[in-house]
């Protein structure tokens, strides 16, 4: 029998998108998201040793709508993977496997990323 | 490697319509992945409507039910028809299962059947399982020991018995690997959520006397490493299994010995 020309099974094409797999790729989305935010980051120390104008051309794009809308994604990915990561954590250590639990932590995960990142853009504009 | 698209001769195409005879009262359309090795052409999906009230609670009744009346060139696998056998695995409304197991009236609007995803395919839902074959033969699935047969069987305590508990009862029809995405795009060199429970079923097994060798065989960066926890194996286990966490046990035993 002609093995080669056999066609590939759709896949992602039919796959009912799962609370688990989407959770699963978006930690893998905003590990590569943290990875090119930093180098915002390091942008801003960059110009903060460059001097006192390249750190206003700095603040003044940071602080910019687009900046602002940048950094707000930033601390959502950064909020979600640290969540995430800790549900990793307990899967490590052998916890957390069973279908009802892995459906409650991947909800907290959520939950923790909304709430984390509102709290700290609230205390960012009250304290600063 | 991930290649998200499928390659230009597996593409989908719009397929026939096959519509029952007389008006149906409870009217269902079962839309069926197609492909024939001898006609040269693209998969394609033809659209079966059949009357609920004529035809069985499960959806391998009415797979058998339009292969008996309406189209008898569909393919595909069955037996045994209650979950033993692991045959009729297939993709129903998006996720694996088996096809004797899935009620249709779990289904929404009409019934996508698909072959178990990201496999070649051999005929219509019949996919070539060779490499998943070949991986469980690498596990080597059988009771391997350095002492002396004993005059009778090798004894185990209900405890030791217990822990093959949520791994004997696996029947390798290998919903699980095929939901795996890390199996989709490295399941040449990643075994996959299936036979790792298989691997940990023989590690676990108290009797077994080469759990550490087993454990060095599987000490790679795809053959166990290409598990992330994306758990779509353990929601689609058609027998309620939990390899996922099989997976997670054997990781631990990988730290454990280390320390």
């Amino acid at each position: 029998m002609a093995a080669g020309n056999r066609p590939l099974s759709p896949h992602l094409q039919v796959y009912r998108p799962q609370l688990t797999s989407m959770l699963s790729i978006a930690h893998r989305i905003t590990g590569v998201a943290l990875g090119v935010g930093t180098l915002l980051l390091v942008y801003w120390l960059a110009a903060a040793a460059g001097g006192p104008e390249s750190y206003a051309a700095a603040q003044g794009f940071i602080g910019s709508f687009f900046g602002q809308l940048l950094l707000f994604g930033w601390t959502v990915a950064l909020f979600y993977h640290l969540a995430n990561g800790i549900r990793h954590l307990f899967w490590d250590a052998g916890y957390g496997f069973e279908l009802p639990t892995v459906q409650r932590s991947g909800l907290a995960v959520l939950a923790a990323t909304a709430v984390l990142t509102v709290v700290s853009w609230i205390a960012a504009y009250v304290v600063l | 490697m991930v290649e998200l698209a499928l390659p230009a001769n597996s593409k989908i195409g719009e397929g026939k319509s096959w519509n029952g005879k007389a008006p149906a009262k409870r009217p269902k359309t079962f839309k069926v992945y197609r492909w024939n090795p001898d006609d040269g052409r693209n998969p394609q999906v033809d659209s079966y409507t059949l009357d609920l009230d004529d035809c069985g609670p499960m959806v391998l009744d009415a797979l058998i039910k339009i292969k008996n009346e309406v189209d008898p060139t569909l393919t595909f696998r069955r037996s045994c028809r209650e979950g033993v056998c692991g045959s009729c695995a297939m993709n129903i409304d998006g996720t694996n299962t088996l096809a004797c197991l899935k009620p249709i009236d779990e289904i929404d609007g009409d019934a996508k059947i698909y072959p178990l995803p990201h496999m070649p395919v051999v005929k219509d839902l019949v996919p070539d399982c060779s490499q998943l074959y070949a991986q469980y033969e690498l596990i080597e699935p059988w009771l391997k020991s350095r002492t002396p047969a004993p005059e009778r069987e090798r004894l185990q305590s209900p405890e030791e018995r217990a822990e093959l508990d949520g791994l004997w009862e696996c029947i390798l029809c290998f919903c699980c690997s095929t939901s795996c995405p890390s199996y989709w795009w490295n399941g040449d060199r990643y075994l996959g959520p299936a036979i790792l429970l298989q691997a940990y079923r023989w590690i676990a097994d108290s009797r077994d006397e080469y759990s550490g060798e087993r454990l060095d065989a599987l000490e790679d960066p795809f053959r166990l490493y290409r598990c992330h926890t994306i758990m779509n194996c353990t929601k689609t286990c058609p027998k309620g299994l939990n390899p996922a966490k099989a997976i997670g046990e054997i990781k631990k035993l990988m730290v454990e010995r280390k320390m």
